[in-house]
């Protein structure tokens, strides 16, 4: 049977390192494309270094906005898989998304969101390589907590630096 | 066995005292915190500070014993107490910089972290957790480790501090 | 076809003109000088040639490079060389920094920028997928470095969603850029990148600054740029990373917990101005860093997982809201000890403040000291300052560093950096230069970074600074002429981090160097024939000097005068750096490079390194 299967994130344990980005590039492009990741990491202000990543809301509000139904779900882990063939490119899942996850690739300019890996994803493996636990796999189902993760990583990053660096985290993000 | 020495991150303890539990699990046979050779100081709740011996390349506990009852591990470096030999006089626990040892609350004896011989349970269950406010690294002396041997007070007030800026101040006095 | 690694495409800014141009560099360039520091000497001998003695750094037509290398972003540890002719040595230095601007730039299809001449406002540069532009910088001039970047960070996103809005998110730019020190022309001014991180050997700020340059900016969409072969270097990323995640101590501590291990166990640490190198302060320990201020201690540069960085935060009282990386073991010395400072907040802010103003933190507060033990020696008076300055009071650092960013009182001649102060000093007292030489811990021009050499227990030791192309570079040291080559050399030119370097087997770093550019590269080539080539043009440069400076070989290749003073305190008490080893050494360092027993390269080696280009200039220094 297959395990559902989440990838938690914790931005405050975020190294900045970018290797998440490597990797899902090298599985999904062959080679180092940050921009091309399926995670990216944010950095409004060094420090604050934010994993950005599809949270496979409950009710994929993504999937539902494209025009064309380019956008469905694996039933085995949830994850958003993009038909590269049907997308038109207009964006209507990125607009949808309410964290702002989604991108028009950079090469093909189709929209990009993260698979999974098909359910051992690279990001993973290497943040728990090297220790550092900001990605982490749990097999826990789906719940109402996810969509909130799907957030503006600049949003995200406000709230993070308040926590780090108390008033003057107020100062950091404008 | 080679040089270890037991890394401690605070910011990373959660206040479980589970190696408590685990090394007098080992050391008395039954779950004793107070007999533990890690003991887990709390100044203000949040404020976890695991307390353990820190190996200093000096060892002044060793030097200020009057009997010769402590004595240096040559495999992992740990303090190593001679219950025999010891009379329960404290001139360890003073000339510690951090106040690490104990006397013992059976039978009075010195106290101090042995390394399990190698393989420290404290450790261990920290690590299962994932709390890894413990790690066992296999590195050599080093004239840091005595400045981990600190009264666990002092410590804390670092720490609130950097958890709870200017109230940090305030909350261990 | 380009090499692997490589964009294949610089860009040439010309600040006066407006003009921007793309440039491509031959496949035999590149491998001869490969990058970064390498290649810069190099395109700063092509653009200047045998006219370089005349040649004024701060003058419109001196160049300034942005390099990246072909390492960058693909080896762990990625970092940006700026480089050009460095306004304190008159030689070059690739000096370095890590920021994500290196691998933008590369994603967005450039190996780097080198700009001449000077914008008639303060401008900075944007580099994207379509290409590069000047932008208005007026509002950002006079900013600090935090808030350059908040709001340079936050307009170029701005505006790059407004050209592309729909694409997605806009992942933040990469930059440098110069604090005030940079724009007010501090002579060794550092260029800053991420908030606290500085190419701080050179002076380069100063260049920056001279230009009307604030910042450059780059965000790019593309990939990496392809490699010879893909699969070796995937596999040989991984391997790198998988020693790099094995190194616990550095990953743990950093360098900052050697602020109090470098003076209590070897004795190398600069205090008040290097009049000691000793002290066992344990307040100053690394777990007093660590416990109260340090707010992240896993923090990394892209693609790197040594995490060397901590970041602290000052929580309370009067500095509160400081923020840097641990600091570093260098600041902690150098705006600490230094100024007879061991308490990790005021160091902490001082480091902060080091950085906002865009100071080097190594050799700015190396000439805040240097001044105040003038004071200490009744040369400077509390008139020059305007207040009277006292060891350990973090106030009177606090006041100089500003006063020399801002060229205020005192500050407008420290602002020359050490040895130049020096001399100007001597001039303004009425003094022989020699009596204030004496006290500047420089080598050629350059001021030497936290690691004596009169214990000989740390890394460096005689000739480590006396025989270096880049003077005080405590980086990049010499050692005997041909292992330095593999060091420094390498990693500045093919541009990634020393830290994901050492540690790391060299077989397996130069396995990764071919993989990725498809080069005949391998140690022994580099230690023997390219290695020696950047070493013997950047020593040919730094000889040929500039239009009010020029070194004297011999005479200036040598440590300053307070390393041959005995140690007064701690382990390594009455010792010295033994002047005969590092006459002994000189000699046969430059016998091994090929340079003649003053140092000056021979027309055999020029010929034999295919330097014949620099014959003609360097024959009038034989």
């Amino acid at each position: 049977m297959v395990k559902p299967l989440w990838i938690a994130r914790d931005p405050s344990a975020c190294s900045g390192c970018r290797r998440c980005e490597l990797a899902c590039s090298m599985h999904h492009e062959g080679w180092m494309w940050p921009e091309a990741s399926r995670i990216r990491v944010f950095m409004p202000f060094p420090g604050l270094e934010v994993p950005h990543l599809c949270s496979q809301c409950q009710d994929y509000p993504c999937v539902e906005a494209c025009p064309v139904e380019a956008l469905s779900t694996d039933p085995d882990y949830g994850a958003v898989i993009v038909d590269r063939e049907k997308c038109t490119s207009c964006g209507a899942c990125i607009r949808a998304c309410p964290g702002t996850v989604p991108y028009l690739h950079p090469g093909d300019d189709k929209a990009t969101i993260c698979d999974l890996c098909g359910g051992e994803p690279e990001c993973v493996e290497v943040c728990t390589e090297a220790g550092y636990n900001a990605l982490t796999i749990v097999n826990e189902g789906p719940s109402v907590h996810r969509k909130l993760y799907s957030r503006n990583p600049v949003d995200t990053a406000r709230d993070l630096a308040v926590n780090m660096f108390g008033e003057k985290g107020e100062e950091v993000i404008e | 066995m080679s040089s270890i020495w037991i890394v401690r991150d605070y910011e990373n303890c959660s206040g479980c005292r589970r190696c408590e539990l685990a090394c007098s699990m080992h050391h008395e046979g039954w779950m004793w915190p107070e007999a533990s050779r890690i003991r887990v100081f709390m100044p203000f709740p949040g404020v976890e500070v695991p307390h353990l011996c820190a190996q200093c390349d000096d060892y002044p506990c060793v030097e200020s014993c009057p009997v010769e009852a402590l004595s240096v591990d040559g495999g992992t470096t740990a303090v190593i107490v001679d219950e025999e030999t010891c009379i329960g006089c404290g001139a360890c626990a003073k000339a510690c910089p951090g106040t690490v040892p104990y006397l013992h609350p059976r039978d009075r004896k010195a106290t101090i972290c042995d390394l399990c011989g190698g393989d420290p349970e404290c450790v261990k269950v920290c690590r299962e957790a994932g709390y890894n406010a413990l790690r066992l690294v296999h590195e050599g002396m080093s004239g840091h480790r005595k400045l981990f041997a600190r009264n666990p007070v002092d410590v804390a007030k670092d720490l609130a501090v950097k958890f709870f800026g200017e109230k940090g101040e305030e909350l261990i006095v | 076809m380009t090499p692997g690694g490589y964009a294949g495409k610089w860009l040439d800014v010309d600040l006066s003109k407006d003009k921007i141009r793309e440039v491509e560099y031959g496949d035999k360039v590149l491998e001869q000088y490969l990058g970064g520091r390498g290649l810069a000497a190099k395109v700063l001998w092509d653009k200047v040639g045998d006219k370089y003695p005349e040649l004024d750094p701060l003058d419109p037509k001196s160049p300034l490079m942005v390099y990246t290398g072909p390492m960058t972003g693909i080896y762990p540890g990625s970092r940006i060389c700026v480089s050009g002719k460095s306004p304190v040595s008159m030689g070059t230095v690739g000096s370095t920094a890590a920021t994500e601007f290196a691998n933008e730039i590369k994603e967005a299809g450039y190996d780097g920028v080198t700009f001449t001449g000077k914008a008639d406002r303060p401008v900075y540069l944007l580099v994207t997928d379509d290409g590069a532009e000047l932008m208005d910088a007026g509002h950002l001039w006079g900013l600090d470095g935090e808030k350059t970047l908040i709001k340079l960070n936050k307009e170029v996103t701005a505006e790059l969603t407004k050209r592309k809005p729909n694409v997605g998110l806009w992942k933040d730019p990469g930059m440098v850029y110069i604090g005030p020190a940079g724009e007010n022309m501090v002579r060794n001014a550092a260029v800053m990148a991420k908030i606290c991180h500085a190419c701080g050997y050179g002076g380069y700020g100063a260049l920056m600054g001279s230009k009307n340059l604030k910042a450059v900016v780059a965000k790019g969409r593309g990939p990496l740029p392809k490699v010879d072969a893909p699969e070796a270097a995937k596999l040989l990323w991984r391997r790198t990373h998988q020693i790099l995640i094995g190194r616990t101590a550095m990953r743990r501590q950093g360098t900052g917990y050697a602020g109090y291990s470098v003076g209590a166990v070897t004795s190398s640490e600069p205090i008040r101005n290097w009049q000691e190198e000793w002290h066992d302060e344990k307040s100053y320990g690394g777990p007093m860093f660590e416990h109260r201020y340090w707010v992240k201690k896993k923090w990394a540069d892209f693609n790197c997982t040594t995490n060397c960085m901590k970041i602290s935060c000052i929580k309370t009282g009067k500095w509160k809201g400081d923020i840097t990386d641990m600091p570093d073991y260098e600041l902690q010395a150098y705006c600490g000890t230094n100024f007879g400072i061991y308490d990790p907040e005021a160091n902490i802010h001082l480091s902060a403040l080091a950085d906002q103003l865009g100071h080097s933190g190594i050799n700015g507060p190396n000439t805040a000291g240097f001044a105040v033990e003038l004071h200490q020696r009744d040369i400077l008076k509390d008139s020059d300052f305007g207040f009277k300055p006292k060891w350990g009071d973090p106030d009177t650092f606090d006041r100089i560093m500003r006063m020399m960013a801002n060229r205020e009182k005192i500050g407008d001649v420290l602002a020359e950096g050490t040895y130049r102060a020096a001399l100007k000093i001597a001039e303004m007292k009425g003094l022989k230069p020699d009596e204030l030489l004496k006290y500047a811990v420089h080598v050629k021009g350059i001021e030497i970074g936290a690691h004596g050499t009169r214990s000989d227990a740390d890394y460096t030791h005689d000739i480590s600074y006396a025989a270096n192309v880049q003077g005080g570079d405590h980086t990049s040291t010499s050692v005997d002429g041909y292992n330095d080559m593999s060091g420094a050399v390498f990693t500045d030119s093919a541009v990634f981090c020393n830290f994901t370097y050492y540690g790391v087997p060299q077989s397996l770093v130069f396995d990764f160097a071919k993989a990725i550019t498809g080069f005949d590269i391998n140690l022994h080539k580099w230690r023997s024939e390219t290695g020696p080539r950047i070493v013997t043009l950047q020593r040919a440069l730094l000889m040929l000097g500039g239009p009010d400076l020029k070194w004297t070989p011999v005479k200036d290749d040598d440590n300053p005068p307070r390393f041959y003073e005995p140690l007064p305190s701690g382990p390594y008490k009455g010792k010295t750096t033994d002047r005969k080893l590092v006459d002994e050494k000189l000699k046969a360092y430059n016998e091994t490079l090929g340079w003649d027993e003053r140092g000056i390269p021979t027309k055999e080696t020029l010929k034999k390194l295919d330097l014949g280009f620099l014959e003609k200039s360097v024959s009038k220094l034989r």
